[in-house]
């Protein structure tokens, strides 16, 4: 188990070495001259150059590189052009609200598309296998934007249910005391339940929205699998064994049929971390993707590499975790490892 | 009748419900079996053998329902018994045994496990004493170190090991009645013979009936003491081995008999008794002009001369690799694995050599380097007196000698271009490396090939998935000889197909052989084949030649004991 | 020598007899296209919708009753009515103009990027599969390190880097999708590099390259084919989600994802209709594609063909 493990962040290292060079080409050819809008607008040429020598954008692209990669090991990220904070700074601010969105959908999204995807392979051609159909073909189609403005405007404008789209918290309430940055978590370890009620009014509508995003491809692939799993020759087997179908479906069908599943999960994620850019946009969420939208429309360079290479670095992180499960699951990946 | 039988199916029907409407898989079928008796059920792919047993455990898939008669089990109405009954049923009063072994088991549990969940199903033992019992149940069926192997997976055991799971899985609840499908589909001969004897043993001890369903008449009539034989969803006859095998009373049954190859049989004599004398005419009146003048040739040098061919391939690269920048030590194990082992033999003009033995023995990676598809890693490969050996196989296929060694591949389904019609693949040598017949159109050629084939002209223009098995061997085998090569090269041709088709192609490829004077390698497990075909066998095991020389004294008078043991696994019907 | 001879003139040969007839497989196909939609009428229906598409992407600017770029404030945030069929923005521009006008950009997006990427991935893919090695390695990696992230971010990323501009949006989605392309190819290539009927093939005098384009691409053409007809749908999703976050296409240009962007301050007090049709249309082509990505595995598996 260990030697898989070890095996896996192995192989997660040159993962990581692209996603540094690739983040680091992209922010040198990002467009606008990021001296000119550090001097300022009236500066002239020579204070522009100036400038320039003093952020080192004068040196060979080799040399930026090294310098990039000693910063990055110090844990700098530099700052911000138009806020003046460093990067490193306000991503740990806000990645907490980011987070604690994402995992919410995800979660959310998992709790009803895996039973709805096993439902439906267990009986085909059922009301709920239809729903299933419906759900996946549909799911995939809808743009995730587009969904969170309909909820918007039929949960806040038409019924009144939820809250105004303005963030995290209505204004009326204090943020909770710091402990994991989830608000939904720090308000109930510090038992402020009204906080919490708040917290999750204003969480529900984007987590919704991410939910329905991500459940089609977790329902089709749990049919999928599931359904290939029900017509192998194992199944067949155990049912042969006189085996309940509750053994039948749960310990032989279900467990091989999650294999799949869990791969697809980390594709889901990597959907999810892009729509919450979308998602934070429409729901006015303080989170990283908003941060990074302001800062690209603002050719801020060094919050958007930030952005991209925690992005990353998260996602790495996670197939990680889901390499390792997926081993956990699997004798054969362990094994061999 | 005095006893209730056992089982007994009356009338039996069975449908499934298709795109193209309903089929009958199964029709008005009447099979019964005593107590403690061996039947088989013989037949060729489509004739509702498999589906009769799955009606039987009433496990058939979603389309497929029992339409009409009755199946009784002990006196039990299987087809109007309630589930729960059933469920009870199997796997503790009836079990079933199926083909691919690996695949009927779960992946991703344990072996053991797997047999403690029957075990618990029908309480057979109580919870703490289980995994005992499982490991007594390892025990049986043979498997040694159960103790350990209770912990294995089923992807850590051997393909015959699983079988024996999977027939400990079977037998755990002492049933009475074990339904074996195709059990030994798959195996290797040997492996074959120790499944078999374990079933019976084990059946025999405690007393089980046994219905053995297999395509294989042989093996059915070497195990079973009445026979089944099945064609098209109907049942055609009903004996006793011995009545079967010594007069078969319906025209399918003595047809199937005839085809399957066995010893004092002739390759002639597996056809049909009409077809066989047609054949046996042409030959006569041809004087095989070709043949004769090629085979008598033997002053000259052999078509063919390898000698200590070597293959190696590099064990396990990546864990290798990262076991060399990780670890200090140097991997204990030999970096690699000689598939090929030194082995020398030739091919004379005209003959044809049998290269027998079990997988994983080097005959394909030994063919593979003759057809120069792979390199060798070491030896020479003379052909007509040039090093082909030495030649790479990269740029051996634009070489003109490409088209003297030509080969017929083992499943005709893969290796035909989906996208291209018949003609089109019998075309593609000739396209490509040009025609030897000067100056006679393509189309014209093709035609003449699927002649010489037996291959309907009107079926030139579909597509593989149109054709029948036998049709798709037969434009492989257009395609081998399109180019009139001296040497061919047959991956087990016939190992896909069913024993009638099978005839017909062994006896194509004898009369191809003499009208073309072709010399042919023959790669077989099958010795019975091989014993129709060849002039000379070539026994291999484990990448070395066991044995060699004439067909009649290595089958006839076996020198090395792997060839008498290889021999012995054949399933021996009682004449 | 006399092998080399023979082989030179043979391409002669077949052109005088040829052995296969692409009119018969053609009109087959179309048979059988038909036979699919009978038996699928989900599938007909999306047929029949992406010809409305096309039609509205090549047409639409001589169709509609307005002009997508006039302004009037006079008539601005109209409810849909008998005049402005899906209403009218803050601008007062007609937003059923907008929407139809609007389809040919992101048709023209997604068909560029999609075609971009098949060139790209399929070829890299299949030959990373049929020749292994290092080709192999060199495409792995590539696409590795672009799965390592979030697809969405990197396309953000890169349009950021490449400028502001239609044409880059196009790249970055063609980008994003390289490995789903590649890695299906490869795949597909790399379980037909030893099949029976490319060592036949070998055998018969085919050189690798030969084989490659003549055996192997025919035979995964169709799955890549399919795979594109499923990836269009993301590859507008992708490019309406740039232009949303305010990337790409600049205002007054009339596209789906910016015009979803300019109704959403909207949809909080009730103008639900500017964010609402670009929006649909957005989805109504995704929806389509997918479907017919669906169909279109059923008309060339030449299993299903009889």
């Amino acid at each position: 188990m260990w030697s898989m493990t070890l095996k896996r962040l192995m192989f997660a290292i040159p993962s990581l070495i692209g996603v540094v060079i690739i983040t680091f080409l992209l922010t040198r050819a990002l467009p606008g001259d990021p001296a000119a809008y550090f001097a300022g607008p009236a500066a002239t040429q020579e204070a522009i150059s100036q400038v320039r020598a003093k952020l080192g954008l004068d040196k060979s692209l080799l040399v930026q590189f090294t310098r990039y990669v000693g910063d990055l090991a110090r844990g700098d990220l530099g700052n911000s052009l138009t806020t003046g904070q460093p990067v490193v700074t306000e991503i740990r601010n806000r990645l907490p609200a980011s987070a604690e969105l994402t995992l919410l959908g995800l979660i959310v999204s998992v709790l009803i598309a895996v039973p709805l995807g096993i439902l439906a392979a267990t009986k085909p051609d059922s009301l709920i296998d239809h729903a299933c159909r419906l759900v996946t073909t549909a799911g995939v189609s809808l743009p995730v934007f587009f969904t969170g403005l309909i909820l918007v405007y039929v949960f806040y404008y038409l019924l009144g249910w939820a809250p105004a789209p303005l963030g995290r918290l209505d204004i009326f309430f204090s943020t909770p005391p710091q402990i994991t940055g989830f608000y939904l978590i720090d308000s109930l370890l510090t038992g402020k339940f009204d906080l919490f009620r708040a917290a999750l009014s204003q969480l529900l509508l984007p987590a919704l929205t991410l939910a329905i995003f991500s459940l089609a491809p977790i329902a089709r692939m749990t049919r999928a699998s599931m359904l290939a799993v029900l017509a192998s020759d194992f199944v067949r087997t155990a049912r042969a064994s006189g085996l309940t179908p509750f053994t039948v479906i749960v310990t032989y069908a279900f467990r091989n049929a999650m294999l799949p599943v869990i791969t697809t999960l980390g594709m889901v994620f990597s959907f999810l971390l892009g729509a919450n850019v979308l998602v934070e946009k429409v729901f006015a969420w303080p989170g990283i993707g908003s941060y990074a939208v302001e800062a690209l429309l603002a050719s801020d360079f060094a919050p958007v590499q930030g952005f991209v290479l925690t992005m990353a670095v998260l996602y790495v992180a996670l197939n990680l975790i889901i390499d390792i499960l997926y081993g956990l699951i699997d004798p054969r990946v362990r094994i061999e490892a | 009748m005095v006893a209730i039988p056992l089982l007994d199916i009356q009338n039996l029907t069975v449908e499934f419900a298709t795109r193209r409407g309903i089929v009958r898989a199964v029709e008005h079928i009447n099979i019964t079996l005593a107590k403690g008796e061996t039947l088989g059920i013989v037949g060729e792919s489509g004739s509702g053998k498999s589906v009769t047993s799955y009606a039987v455990m009433r496990i058939l898939d979603r389309a497929g329902r029992i339409a009409e008669g009755s199946v009784h089990f002990t006196g039990l109405d299987v087809r109007n018994a309630p589930e729960d009954a059933m469920r009870d049923l199997r796997g503790r009063e009836m079990s079933m045994i199926f083909q691919n072994p690996r695949a009927a088991l779960n992946p991703i549990r344990k072996v053991g496990r797997q047999i403690e969940d029957v075990l618990l199903q029908h309480v057979q033992a109580a919870p703490n004493e289980v995994t005992e019992k499982a490991i007594e149940i390892l025990d049986r069926v043979r498997i040694a170190r159960p103790r350990e192997r209770y912990h294995a997976y089923p992807f850590e055991l051997s393909g015959g090991m699983c079988q024996r799971v999977v027939i400990a899985l079977a037998l755990a609840c002492r049933p009475r009645l074990l339904i074996a499908d195709e059990p030994t589909t798959g195996l290797d001969v040997t492996t074959q013979k120790a499944v078999m004897d374990l079933m019976v043993d084990l059946t025999r001890a405690n007393d089980m009936a046994t219905i053995l369903i297999t395509h294989d008449l042989g093996l059915a009539a070497a195990y079973c003491e009445r026979v089944v034989v099945m064609e098209k969803g109907r049942v055609v006859e009903t004996a006793s081995s011995e009545k079967i095998f010594k007069s078969p009373s319906h025209a399918y049954t003595r047809k199937l008999m005839r085809a399957t190859p066995r010893p004092g049989a002739s390759l002639r004599g597996l056809l049909p008794e009409d077809m066989s004398e047609a054949a046996e005419k042409t030959v006569k009146a041809s004087p095989k002009p070709n043949g004769k003048t090629k085979s008598s040739d033997k002053t000259k040098a052999p078509l063919l001369m390898v000698d200590k061919l070597l293959k190696e391939y590099p064990r396990q690269g990546l864990q290798s690799s990262l076991a060399k920048l990780f670890g200090p030590r140097p991997a204990p194990k030999p970096e690699v694995f000689r598939a090929v082992d030194g082995i020398s033999f030739t091919v004379d003009r005209g003959e044809s050599v049998g290269l027998v033995g079990e997988s994983g023995c080097g005959k394909s990676t030994t063919s593979m380097m003759l057809m120069r598809l792979i390199d060798k890693t070491d030896g020479t490969i003379m052909f007509d007196g040039e090093d082909i050996g030495a030649i790479p196989a990269k740029k051996f296929a634009r070489l003109p000698l490409r088209r003297r060694i030509q080969m017929v591949f083992q499943d005709p389904t893969d290796s035909l271009n989906p996208r291209f019609t018949a003609a089109r693949a019998i075309a593609d040598p000739i396209l490509r490396l040009g025609d030897p017949e000067d100056g006679m159109p393509v189309r014209a050629r093709c035609e003449e090939l699927a002649r010489q084939v037996g291959l309907p002209l009107d079926l030139l223009g579909r597509f593989p998935h149109q054709l029948s098995g036998g049709q798709k061997a037969r434009v492989g085998i257009a395609r081998a000889i399109a180019l009139k090569p001296d040497l061919i090269v047959l991956d087990e041709p016939t190992a896909a197909l069913d024993v009638s088709v099978q005839a017909v192609v062994l006896n194509l490829l004898q009369d191809l052989k003499e009208s073309l004077g072709m010399s042919y390698l023959f790669v077989s497990h099958d010795l019975n084949v091989v014993r129709l075909l060849c002039d000379r066998v070539i026994v291999m095991r484990a990448g070395k030649i066991v044995e060699q020389g004439p067909t009649g004294r290595v089958l006839g008078a076996p020198e090395a004991d792997y060839t008498r043991d290889l021999l012995a696994a054949i399933p021996h019907p009682p004449v | 020598m006399r092998g080399k001879a023979k082989a030179m003139p043979a391409p002669a040969v077949m052109a005088e007899t040829p052995p296969r007839r692409p009119l018969a497989g053609l009109a087959a196909m179309l048979r059988h296209g038909r036979y699919v939609i009978s038996e699928n009428p989900v599938t007909g229906f999306a047929f029949g919708l992406f010809v409305l598409i096309v039609i509205a992407a090549l047409f639409g600017p001589y169709l509609v009753p307005h002009d997508p770029l006039a302004s009037d404030t006079a008539a601005a945030l109209k409810p849909p009515s008998l005049k402005h069929w899906f209403g009218t923005d803050q601008l007062g521009r007609d937003v059923f103009s907008r929407v139809v006008v609007a389809t040919r950009l992101d048709f023209f997006i997604a068909i560029a990027s999609v075609a971009l990427v098949f060139l790209m991935g399929g070829l890299a893919g299949v030959a990373a599969g049929f020749f292994g090695g290092w080709t192999d390695r060199i495409v792995g990696r590539i696409a590795d390190t672009i799965m390592a992230f979030p697809l969405f971010v990197l396309a953000m990323g890169i349009v950021a880097a490449l400028g502001n501009t239609v044409q880059n949006i196009v790249i970055a989605t063609a980008i994003v999708n390289f490995p789903l392309y590649a890695r299906v190819a490869r795949a597909e290539a790399n379980v037909r590099r030893e099949a029976g009927f490319v060592q036949a093939a070998r055998l018969s005098g085919n050189s690798e390259v030969r084989i490659l384009l003549a055996h192997i691409l025919p035979n995964i053409l169709p799955i890549m084919i399919v795979q594109m007809s499923l990836t269009m749908g993301y590859a507008i999703l992708n490019a309406a989600g740039l232009s949303f976050i305010g990337l790409g296409v600049r205002p007054p240009t009339a596209e789906w994802g910016i015009m979803v962007a300019e109704g959403s301050a909207f949809m909080v007090s009730g103008e639900w209709w500017i964010a609402f049709f670009p929006g649909a249309a957005l989805m109504i082509a995704v929806f389509c594609f997918n479907l017919l990505g669906d169909g279109l595995r059923d008309i060339f598996d030449p299993q299903r063909r009889t």
